[in-house]
C-alpha cells in the first residue's frame, strides 16, 4: 500500500532537516569560537541533501526520499583579528574567528523548520487517510 | 467471486489507490523541496486510472506463501509519472514549489475522502441488501 511508503518519505525528510538544524545551530553556537591559529579555527558546516530512490517491494516502482550525503566545511579563511590583549592572540597579536554568517544561518534554519513542518504534516494526513481507510465499512 | 461485488465498488475503488499513489509521489516532492537538482514529478490521474482499469484481472506483485493464496487485482507500482513544468526556475536546478505541492497534496487527500464516501456508501448499501431490513 502506498500510503505507507509516505511514511518512510516523510520520515526521511524529518532526518535530514534534523541533521541540517543541527548543523545550523553548530554554526551559530561557534560562531565567537575564536582560535589561536588557522588551522583549529571552527569552519561553518553544511549538509548535501540527495534523493535516495526507494524501490518498493516487488513491484520496481521507485519514489524518491531525501538524505544527507555529506557535511561539508567551508573552506573560506577565517576572520583575522587584530586584537593583541587576547589570551589567544598569536605572536603577532591577530586572532581567528570562524566565517560564520548569522544571517544566513537564520535564513537556514527557519528553511529547515519550514520543511520540517511540512513533511509533519504530510505524515499527519497520510496517518488519518489510513486510519479512515480502516474504518471503511463500518 | 471478484465480478459481482467488484463490479459494485465500480471506479471507486480503483481510484482510492490511484490517489494513495499520487499522495506518495507528492510526499516525495515535499520531501525533496530542498535537494539540489531535484525535479518535482505527478501522475497523470487520467493516464493511471485508465492503466489501473485495464490491470483489472492482472495478479499484483504480492508475495504468494501458499498455493491457496488467491490473485488480487488492482494497481500496481508502475505508473507513469511525468516531471513539473517549474512555475520559476531556482539556482540550484531544484524544480519543487512547496506551495504548490502542499496544496496538491490537500486536493488529492480532499478527493481521497470523496472516493472513500461513496465506497462507504456502496458497502453500506451492499450491507442493508444483505441483511434485509
Amino acid at each position: 500500500m502506498s500510503l505507507f511508503s509516505v511514511f518512510n518519505i516523510a520520515g526521511s525528510a524529518l532526518s535530514a532537516e534534523n541533521v541540517r538544524l543541527n548543523t545550523t545551530a553548530s554554526n551559530l553556537a561557534n560562531a565567537q569560537s575564536v582560535s589561536g591559529n588557522e588551522a583549529d579555527t571552527y569552519r561553518p558546516r553544511q549538509p548535501v541533501f540527495s534523493s535516495i530512490l526507494q524501490e518498493q517491494a516487488g513491484t520496481g516502482a521507485k519514489t524518491p526520499g531525501v538524505q544527507v550525503t555529506a557535511i561539508v566545511e567551508d573552506q573560506s579563511q577565517p576572520i583575522r583579528k587584530y586584537s593583541p590583549g587576547h589570551p589567544l592572540a598569536d605572536q603577532e597579536g591577530y586572532i581567528y574567528m570562524p566565517n560564520v554568517n548569522p544571517v544566513e544561518e537564520m535564513a537556514n534554519m527557519i528553511s529547515a523548520s519550514r520543511s520540517y513542518q511540512n513533511s509533519v504534516q504530510v505524515m499527519e494526513s497520510a496517518k488519518e487517510l489510513m486510519q479512515m481507510t480502516l474504518r471503511l465499512g463500518q | 467471486m471478484s465480478s459481482a461485488i467488484d463490479q459494485a465498488f465500480g471506479v471507486q475503488a480503483r481510484a482510492l489507490s490511484v490517489y494513495a499513489k499520487r499522495a506518495e509521489v507528492l510526499a516525495a516532492n515535499i520531501a525533496n523541496s530542498d535537494t539540489p537538482n531535484f525535479k518535482a514529478k505527478d501522475l497523470d490521474f487520467r493516464a493511471v486510472l485508465d492503466q489501473a482499469r485495464q490491470k483489472e484481472g492482472a495478479s499484483v506483485a504480492m508475495t504468494k506463501t501458499s498455493a491457496g493464496h488467491m490473485n488480487v487485482s488492482g494497481v500496481t507500482g508502475d505508473f507513469t509519472t511525468k516531471y513539473r513544468t517549474p512555475l520559476q526556475s531556482s539556482l540550484d536546478g531544484n524544480t519543487v514549489n512547496s506551495e504548490v505541492e502542499q496544496a496538491n497534496f490537500a486536493e488529492n487527500n480532499l478527493k481521497y475522502q470523496a472516493s472513500f464516501s461513496f465506497l462507504n456508501g456502496t458497502i453500506k448499501g451492499l450491507m442493508s441488501a444483505i441483511r434485509g431490513e
